[in-house]
């Protein structure tokens, strides 16, 4: 019995047992099951792991002892499809892979080629920039709100979410025609103009949705059952959340204070005035915590942002045909999820020779193993919720 | 810092910049080495990614990038490496965790491989997958025919 237990999982012989989340389940002359242990698999048709991700859970009893994610079932080949595209023919693609947040992957790919052309956007578009991306952060908070609240049996907080989600969408919709893959920047600006009662409607927007997160908050914040839920599950540390890439919301929940926007900053957030909140115990709860008030400071600097457009044109001088010299160049920006990377190689043609697109979700799903292990199988739901999770954006 | 690991490594290693960003060019032979000191001795705790680039008509087929930042000097580096087709590299897995997967997309991609992996396989593409999509001599319409048809039963994925 003890041999048997013995019997390590490979991430348990690693130097800092982190990281590989590999059962090894193929090797027969290592036996891994114990009388009490058992293999269960979850996914990928599985309604709490948002899209088609495949679990593998080792158990013992109720009590999880490892697990390993398979993923790419909805890998699509986004950096090959790069390598066969203009620049400007490749912008579109970029926002099926976090498709809630196709404002920020847009905006962090049509960066990383202006940075490449050494070109600039004006000031005025970089101030619809901010507004768009910060909209969708919030649309993109309000379906991770809405799906994880419901995988831990809130059914409520989903119908409101989605229901205030709308009202950012319209936004969307009015100012390029699509409300999902949006499509709304282009290589050095945007390519439209800010419709009439484009202002009045985002201040609409403003004085609409505090209400609305309150009444999230007085859904959850408080709620016994909610907070059963989540205290103290999936917990991560700040050393193991560096250790394993971890970014964004997660990384901040675990106490580092740490946003790309504030750190390096890009467009022109240094001009705006918000904090970046933090948590301490690195938990399920924390994460709700840092997110909600996240949104609430998006909504901050979308009011300083929309009372400062300042006019003036919305296109950089982009040449016709995008020809960037030969180079190598890395831009990151914070997307709702954490830090979304471009590393692109120019050769010097009209195609990307290489186009990398450093995904927050796939580094963050790899510390599922570390949040999970020792818990309740009940608790890999809350875990994946918390992590938010894009699956076109881990496969690509 | 350049200077010190100049004066180190010699001709090994070579320090470059490029529209402000700064990378170093290292022989292969100090991965992991070189990768080791930064973490310990640069603070650069926070590996950002790990990819490759594939250039075919190249005696040495293959760059290999290392992205990695520093949270205490706020500040962004890439360490950068060619190897040629068939050669491995040393894991960057026992230096930080967050490699296991990183290294795993480089592997299923292009075919490279990193020694010391504790599970070198597949990621995205299915086990059984023969060909490395991201190489630049594999075409953009090209799948492994066979494994379509068994497994999914019907001739062409297209």
């Amino acid at each position: 019995m003890n041999e048997l237990k013995d019997k390590s999982l490979p991430h348990e012989v690693s130097p800092s047992n982190l990281g590989s989340s590999n059962l090894d389940l193929d090797t027969p002359d290592k036996p891994y099951l114990d009388s009490n242990e058992l293999i269960i698999n979850m996914g990928p048709q599985h309604p709490a792991t948002h899209g088609v991700l495949r679990v593998i859970l080792k158990l013992d009893g109720e009590k999880v002892l490892g697990t390993e994610c398979v993923i790419g079932y909805l890998h699509r080949g986004v950096e090959k499809i790069a390598e066969n595209r203009t620049y400007t023919m490749f912008n579109p693609y970029v926002d099926r892979m976090d498709y809630v947040a196709a404002v920020s992957n847009g905006l962090g790919y049509c960066q990383a080629v202006e940075k490449l052309l050494n070109i600039e956007a004006p000031p005025r578009a970089n101030y619809i920039r901010v507004i768009l991306t910060e909209l969708n952060r919030l649309a993109s908070h309000q379906i991770w709100l809405g799906t994880h609240a419901l995988d831990i049996g809130a059914m409520t907080p989903l119908f409101y979410t989605f229901r205030d989600r709308e009202e950012i969408l319209k936004i969307f919709e009015k100012y390029c025609g699509a409300r999902l893959t949006t499509h709304a920047f282009r290589i050095g600006g945007c390519q439209y103009e800010l419709y009439n009662g484009f202002e009045k409607d985002v201040k609409n927007f403003l004085s609409f949705f505090p209400p609305k997160m309150d009444e999230y908050e007085a859904l959850l914040t408080g709620n016994r059952i909610w907070i059963d839920r989540t205290k103290n599950v999936g917990m991560l540390s700040a050393k193991d959340a560096i250790a394993l890439g971890v970014t964004g919301p997660m990384l901040r929940a675990s106490g580092v204070k740490w946003d790309i926007r504030k750190a390096i900053p890009y467009a022109n957030y240094k001009d705006f005035d918000f904090e970046v909140p933090i948590g301490q115990n690195g938990d399920t709860y924390d994460r709700y915590l840092v997110r909600m008030q996240e949104m609430r400071q998006s909504c901050r600097i979308i009011e300083q942002a929309v009372n400062g457009i300042p006019e003036g044109p919305i296109m950089a001088k982009v040449p016709k045909v995008i020809k960037p010299p030969v180079g190598e160049i890395y831009h990151s920006i914070e997307a709702p999820k954490g830090e979304l990377g471009y590393f692109i190689v120019s050769d010097g043609s009209t195609q990307p020779y290489r186009v990398r697109v450093r995904p927050p979700s796939f580094v963050n799903l790899q510390a599922l193993d570390t949040m999970v292990k020792g818990q309740l199988v009940a608790d890999v739901v809350a875990v994946i919720g918390t992590i938010d999770i894009v699956l076109g954006e881990v496969d690509r | 810092m350049v200077e010190k690991y100049k004066k180190q490594y010699g001709s090994g290693l070579e320090a470059q910049s490029y529209l402000g960003q700064n990378y170093f060019t290292v022989d292969r032979s100090l991965i992991p080495d070189f990768l080791k000191l930064l973490r310990d001795d640069e603070q650069f705790d926070y590996c950002v990614d790990i990819t490759a680039t594939h250039y075919p008509k190249r005696e040495k087929q293959f760059d290999v990038f290392w992205i990695l930042y520093s949270f205490a000097r706020n500040e962004r580096i890439r360490v950068k490496t060619q190897i040629a087709d068939g050669e491995s590299l040393p894991s960057s897995f026992p230096i930080w965790p967050t490699a296991d997967w990183l290294e795993r997309e480089v592997f299923d991609m292009f075919g490279i491989k990193f020694d010391g992996h504790p599970c070198l396989k597949r990621i995205l593409l299915p086990d059984g997958w023969q060909g490395f999509p991201l190489r630049k001599d594999y075409g953009i319409l090209q799948q492994d025919k066979e494994w379509v048809q068994i497994n999914l039963g019907i001739e062409s994925g297209q």
